[in-house]
């Protein structure tokens, strides 16, 4: 394997691939995709629903459950510590600084969550624990981290959950709490850092006491226990009022630089994209269909499906007479439909014969930091070579 | 494709759609057991006292954030939800008043197409009976009519007529608000409300919609009220907009008035929060409003935008501003457009910042470290 990557990358993601066995079949969620994160900059990965971003980062840090199996593809991580660790054992899964996680032991990929990746996700009501005080819940993750570096091969978050069975043994056993007071104080010093005011008096609130926007400060609060090289956020903003995505962009961006760690921001919302992101990633089913930096995937965007999401949006300082939507539908990712020609052919306007085989992603002219998975990479349109309806088997377009 | 139901057309003044003091509070703690305690029932101020009017061909865009009243406003002016006060005139007649055939008409010519595409169909009809149901309730085309009128219906929106025998399951979220356009235009409407038609499909498929609403409006001169929360949606398909911010409109105008010369400082706040999609977006901050929208069940006193506004002064809570005449049918609530109001005198709200100069819209650019 040979890493010709950028001298900063602290994160290289290789043909990661994740599969769901559900009972309509086989669903290809994420399909080869490649992408690397930098030392202290901010990833974005925009696609519409369905395009496979979320469960790509879920990949990432080995977070994908039942039915869903990553079936290939390799995670490097730049850890010279780790690297050291593993290179008399598997030398196959060390290259220089990089340890590849894919073939760590489960063990060592659990501790990695919380000190190197952390991540929030879009809708805060659901991700806390009703029946405990935000509090509590931001110190939990902080006395994770303690015990696990006071002891790093054991990371059991709790060793005992919150039913019946525990509240039979507290009553029996008093003062057995799983968070000790210090942990109790970081988290007030973390609520403090997200711009929660009055801290002390929050942390004993309940998730239902705050707002949505106070609650998702809380998430990324949470996140920042471990320190996190790597942050996934996973639509942050999504749930919430334009104004208050405003807000948590803005702290976001703050804490990103004040900690110095990367940020990968999944979202749908072009803007979000281009008010925060140095880099993009495109995906449509399954697939980064392009990936550059902002200008790059912004100003001169050579895959059609990019071009068609930023024709779809509305401008809102130059509002265009008429939109030019993508036509048709976002296709679903049944193994079983899915053709072997390139995935966006049946929607795109210049698709041409050499669609028809799935194509590779290419360097566009030349310019191997921005990619595309098109042959228009390398190859002007050509009316002539269209591709015309009849060519598409058994599609009918539903 | 055209089926007329038949109306009488009536003569009147004024505008297609009249709104004014709209009112619809919901009472808490108002049960029988709760008045046997001797407890107070407390309202909560949905919304509270909102005028405008859309005029017939127009496109009335309402815009505001989640919890402002917007989608209430909307119900409630199509009778849906029983106002608290106020009134609604469609074509002058008072709406809450109709009785019998008038009431009927109204039904036939006012319509509304809802958010959620998914609960908004009923799973167990075919589509093309959802699409017809208006028509047989109405009894206005049976049996076969019925049947061809639905095809005619689904070919309009973009569908297939082959669709009218399917179950709503079958279809992806755009076709679904599709069969629900469809089913509005059932009857021949004049006034279509559309409360968040594409706020819960993808980008791709939200511009296909829009691009259908615009060529429906024009092909059956629809006259409509659009609900959204996205501002660069409603920039898009509005004529004049109005601006929401807890249960009452603070700025009314022209689309192009509203997001090019925007008076009140929470339309100025909203247009500084939305991200744009171009490279100079980079590095922008757009949190310029601090903290929450508070509870409608409490609104604070005076201006309700007081306790976010960077303006706000001591005037602020004491009085609620009017709607100021800022231009060619152009209205905002705010003190700060009356330049002899003894709100220049008063003393800035601790949050509020000294300066008071209206904050910019659009980028300024941030290091951009390589």
């Amino acid at each position: 394997m040979s890493h010709a990557g950028h001298r900063d990358d602290l994160l290289r993601v290789e043909d990661l691939t994740t599969r769901f066995y559900t009972e309509e079949g086989q669903v290809n969620a994420v399909e080869s995709v490649s992408f690397d994160v930098r030392d202290n900059e901010i990833l974005g990965i925009v696609g519409e629903s369905g395009s496979g971003k979320s469960v790509t980062a879920l990949s990432a840090i080995d977070l994908v459950d039942s039915p869903g199996k990553i079936t290939g593809g390799e995670v490097w991580l730049r850890d010279a510590e780790l690297a050291g660790e593993f290179r008399g054992d598997k030398p196959e899964a060390v290259d220089g600084d990089f340890v590849d996680l894919r073939q760590l032991p489960t063990g060592v990929r659990r501790a990695l969550r919380g000190p190197k990746f952390s991540m929030i996700f879009q809708d805060p009501m659901s991700s806390f624990n009703p029946s405990l005080t935000v509090g509590e819940q931001i110190a939990e993750a902080v006395e994770v981290q303690r015990r696990a570096s006071a002891n790093p091969r054991s990371t059991r978050s709790r060793t005992q959950g919150y039913g019946l069975g525990k509240l039979l043994v507290d009553s029996v056993v008093p003062g057995r709490k799983y968070t000790s007071d210090e942990s109790h104080e970081r988290a007030i010093e973390l609520l403090d850092q997200v711009g929660i005011p009055d801290p002390v008096e929050r942390a004993d609130e309940y998730p239902h006491q705050f707002s949505g926007g106070m609650l998702q400060r809380a998430m990324v609060a949470q996140a920042l226990a471990g320190e996190p090289d790597v942050l996934f956020a996973d639509e942050p903003t999504t749930a919430l009022d334009v104004t208050i995505q405003a807000q948590i962009l803005d702290l976001l961006r703050d804490i990103q630089q004040e900690q110095g760690m990367s940020v990968v921001l999944i979202t749908h919302d072009l803007g979000v994209i281009a008010r925060m992101c140095d880099r993009v990633g495109v995906m449509y089913a399954g697939e980064v269909v392009e990936r550059g930096s902002l200008e790059a995937v912004f100003d001169d965007p050579t895959h059609p499906y990019t071009q068609g999401l930023l024709g779809s949006i509305p401008d809102v300082d130059d509002p265009a007479p008429r939109l030019e939507p993508i036509e048709g539908n976002v296709p679903n990712l049944l193994d079983s439909e899915m053709p072997d020609r390139c995935y966006f052919a049946d929607r795109c306007p210049k698709a041409m014969e050499a669609c028809l085989e799935h194509p590779e992603e290419r360097a566009v002219e030349g310019d191997r930091r921005h990619t595309a998975r098109c042959v228009l990479a390398d190859d002007e349109y050509d009316p002539e070579r269209a591709l015309d309806e009849s060519q598409f088997e058994g599609g009918d377009g539903e | 494709m055209s089926f007329d139901v038949e109306t009488d057309e009536v003569e009147y003044e004024g505008s297609l759609v009249e709104v004014e003091d709209l009112e619809k509070y919901y009472y808490e703690n108002d049960t029988l057991f709760d008045r046997v305690l001797g407890r107070e029932p407390t309202a909560v101020r949905a919304v509270d006292g909102v005028s405008f009017e859309v005029q017939e061909g127009e496109t009335l865009g309402l815009v505001g954030e989640s919890g402002c009243g917007k989608s209430t406003t909307s119900e409630t002016l199509l009778g849906l939800r029983e106002a608290t006060g106020g009134s609604v005139r469609f074509k002058g007649r008072d709406v809450f008043r109709m009785t019998g055939s008038e009431r009927t008409e109204f039904r036939q010519d006012a319509q509304i197409v809802f958010q959620d595409p998914f609960s908004s169909l009923d799973p167990r009809m075919t589509v093309g009976e959802i699409v017809t149901e208006g028509l047989r309730i109405h009894g206005l085309a049976g049996g076969e009519e019925r049947t061809e009128r639905a095809k005619d219906l689904l070919e309009r929106v973009g569908l297939s007529a082959r669709h009218a025998d399917r179950y709503p399951h079958e279809f992806s979220g755009g076709q679904r608000q599709r069969i629900g356009i469809a089913r509005a235009l059932a009857l021949d409407p004049e006034f279509v409300v559309l409360d968040e038609p594409v706020s819960a499909l993808d980008v791709s498929v939200q511009a296909q919609v829009l691009n259908l609403l615009e060529d429906l409006q024009e092909e059956f001169g629809l006259t409509y009220l659009f609900v959204a929360h996205d501002l660069s949606v409603v920039r898009h398909i509005s004529d004049r907009v109005a601006v929401m911010y807890l249960g009452k409109v603070v700025e009314t105008g022209p689309v192009d008035e509203i997001f090019e010369n925007p008076q009140h400082p929470y339309t100025q706040a909203l247009l500084d929060s939305v991200p744009r999609a171009s490279v100079e977006e980079y590095g922008r901050r757009g949190g310029t409003l601090e903290g929450d929208v508070p509870s409608p069940r409490n609104p604070p006193p005076g201006c309700r935008f007081h306790t976010r506004c960077p303006h706000a002064r001591d005037a602020c809570t004491k009085e609620l501003p009017p709607d100021y005449d800022t231009g060619e049918r152009h209205e905002a609530a705010c003190f700060r457009v009356d330049a002899d109001h003894e709100y220049w005198e008063s003393e800035p709200l601790p949050h509020a910042s000294e300066t008071g100069e209206g904050t910019s819209v659009g980028g300024g650019i941030a290091d951009s470290s390589d």
